[in-house]
């Protein structure tokens, strides 16, 4: 019956928002913030070390929310690793693009660890799940503390 | 599957399937396809959908009935009063209200609440006084009361529920005892557990303590007949889009004497006897609370809606709920690893749930493939969901057109998502 829904829930989504690899808290960390989706109760913290050049040298999350949510930060935890902030948030608008349409002309290297996302443009009302990490992402790069996904 | 097949016959103690069929036939979006695929629609505790009877009175006064009401006069302007009036006329009797005057319409049950809170909550209310609310309130019934609390000094107490998802009524009259508590504003039916207060007891505590009483309606008056007077409620409010009418409309009860003492809240045309720049004087209630120009069209639903449940009747309507209620209990709870929440023993048609192996969401996205439509998250009620230990559930709820075959349906599916995440 839902052998077509294969495409949001694949087998990279359903392992990794199941047996996230990077779902912890950074012992020392150099920024962090919270993201909430007020509408729906999806919860995620996102902690960043940076690197003595101002890259990101590490990055955990803790998530409380759907696959599709979990997933999306364990990616992306891998998607911005060495990447500076002005880099990241290129990175982060080129997500949405691919969230919104399925592919992201130009950029398609860089954010090959997300790839498994493409198809939550097919699915409107989850593409804040799949941002929600992001979001907190770019706050804790901005020492912005929280944000939402709304 | 088609429309005929998830209607068996002779289903419910309620009503007949050929009753069900022909009440079916009545809402046009029912023979909608999603994806191809028979609407199975569950989210009924959301907004229900609405019957020919509202769309055609709604229509009906837009292409031959319409103007500006309470102050043309012009035939439109005059007609048009007495369509959007009769509305008034129709919640009084919907509620058994001894006064037409004691209906004040409202865009929603929120701004219900929100009125009260600022009128009687800043003009009767003290500073130091207490408001009592449940554990099970959605954020329209808690929101407005901390707003208050944080702009005129009054304190917010939380009756607690028991694990069953009942008000704890021990501990809610134990929040009396120091004489503080001057309003109690607490759901007549949990929009999460399904769970009916005791109303009656409520209202009967609060009052030997001189406190007065709103209830929330918005959940049971779709499902229950409303009696203010036997509940002896000092306010009730309820929204227009839940009962099977449009949005935009809504209507808070209070009663004579206490809307009569209370200071308006929102100024403006139709609420003022007269003006002039040192003073206005106010209209009589309710239009006192009803500043500037209001929902007409929505109100002519409101009363094609109410008309509309009267004729199908609360008896019907409250045994083929039961029926469904009980079915959905029954096939639900056999699902390995769904988890209903809330075991509350007077319970209507709202069935929140969770399943070990899909989050809300996921279960949602899956069901909305098969055509059934769900809501997934924390209902606007987070406050309960923290007392629950959950950040969100997945909930089916059921209105008069629900048919035992659409929860059959539901219950098969919910297999195979559990199925697909294993």
């Amino acid at each position: 019956m839902f052998e077509d829904l294969r495409d949001l829930y694949n087998a990279t989504i359903i392992e990794r928002g199941r047996r996230p690899r990077h779902m912890r808290r950074l012992e020392e960390f150099d920024a962090t913030a919270k993201g909430d989706n007020p509408m729906c109760g999806d919860r995620v913290q996102v902690w960043i070390k940076y690197a003595g050049d101002g890259t990101i040298a590490a990055t955990g999350f803790d998530a409380r929310g759907c696959e599709i949510s979990k997933a999306a930060a364990d990616l992306m935890v891998e998607a911005v690793a060495g990447h500076s902030a002005d880099d990241t948030k290129k990175l982060f608008a080129a997500f949405r693009t691919l969230t919104q349409t399925g592919s992201c002309p130009g950029h398609a290297e860089a954010l090959a660890p997300m790839a498994p996302l493409a198809a939550v443009h097919e699915y409107p009302s989850r593409i804040k799940c799949a941002t929600l990490p992001w979001h907190a992402l770019i706050a804790a790069l901005d020492d912005k503390g929280a944000t939402t996904s709304e | 599957m088609n429309t005929t097949s998830i209607i068996p016959a002779g289903i419910s103690a309620g009503i007949s399937a050929g009753d069900l069929t022909s009440i079916r036939a009545q809402f046009p979006i029912l023979t909608q396809k999603i994806r191809g695929k028979d609407l199975v629609f569950l989210d009924s505790a959301a907004s229900a959908q609405k019957p020919r009877a509202v769309i055609d009175a709604m229509v009906g006064a837009m292409e031959t009935q319409y103007a500006n009401i309470h102050r043309g006069l012009h035939w439109m302007s005059e007609r048009t009063t007495d369509a959007y009036e009769a509305a008034r006329d129709s919640a009084a009797r919907l509620l058994n209200a001894a006064d037409r005057h004691e209906i004040v319409f409202v865009r929603n049950s929120t701004e219900g609440i929100n009125l009260v809170a600022n009128s009687y909550g800043r003009g009767i209310l003290k500073p130091g006084q207490a408001v009592v609310i449940s554990a099970m309130e959605h954020h329209s019934n808690i929101v407005p009361w901390q707003m208050l609390r944080d702009a005129h000094g009054t304190e917010l107490r939380i009756a607690p529920i028991t694990d069953t998802g009942e008000l704890d009524m021990e501990a809610y009259e134990a929040l009396f005892a120091d004489g503080k508590v001057g309003l109690v504003a607490i759901t007549h039916m949990s929009n999460v557990l399904g769970s009916y207060t005791p109303a009656e007891r409520i209202v009967r505590i609060a009052h030997s303590h001189g406190a007065k009483v709103l209830l929330d309606g918005s959940q049971a008056v779709v499902h229950r007949r409303i009696d203010v007077q036997a509940l002896d409620a000092d306010f009730y409010v309820f929204t227009g889009h839940k009962l099977y009418g449009p949005t935009g409309i809504g209507v808070l009860y209070g009663k004579r004497e206490l809307l009569e003492a209370m200071p308006p809240w929102m100024g403006g045309g139709d609420m003022i006897s007269s003006v002039t720049y040192e003073r206005s004087t106010w209209a009589q209630v309710p239009h006192k609370f009803e500043a500037g120009t209001p929902a007409i069209i929505e109100g002519i639903g409101l009363n094609a809606a109410i008309k509309w449940v009267e004729s199908i009747g609360y008896d019907t309507i409250g045994a083929h709920e039961a029926a469904l209620t009980d079915h959905g209990l029954a096939r639900l709870s056999a699902i390995e690893g769904l988890t209903v929440i809330g075991r509350a023993q007077d319970r209507g048609g709202v069935i929140s749930f969770t399943l070990d192996r899909a989050h809300a969401h996921d279960i949602a996205t899956l069901l909305d493939r098969a055509g059934i439509a769900v809501r997934a998250g924390h209902h606007c009620a987070e406050p309960l969901m923290r007392r629950l230990g959950l950040d969100s559930t997945a909930r089916a709820s059921f209105g008069i057109y629900t048919t035992t075959g659409e929860i059959d349906f539901l219950a098969e599916t919910l297999t195979k998502v559990r199925e697909f995440f294993q």
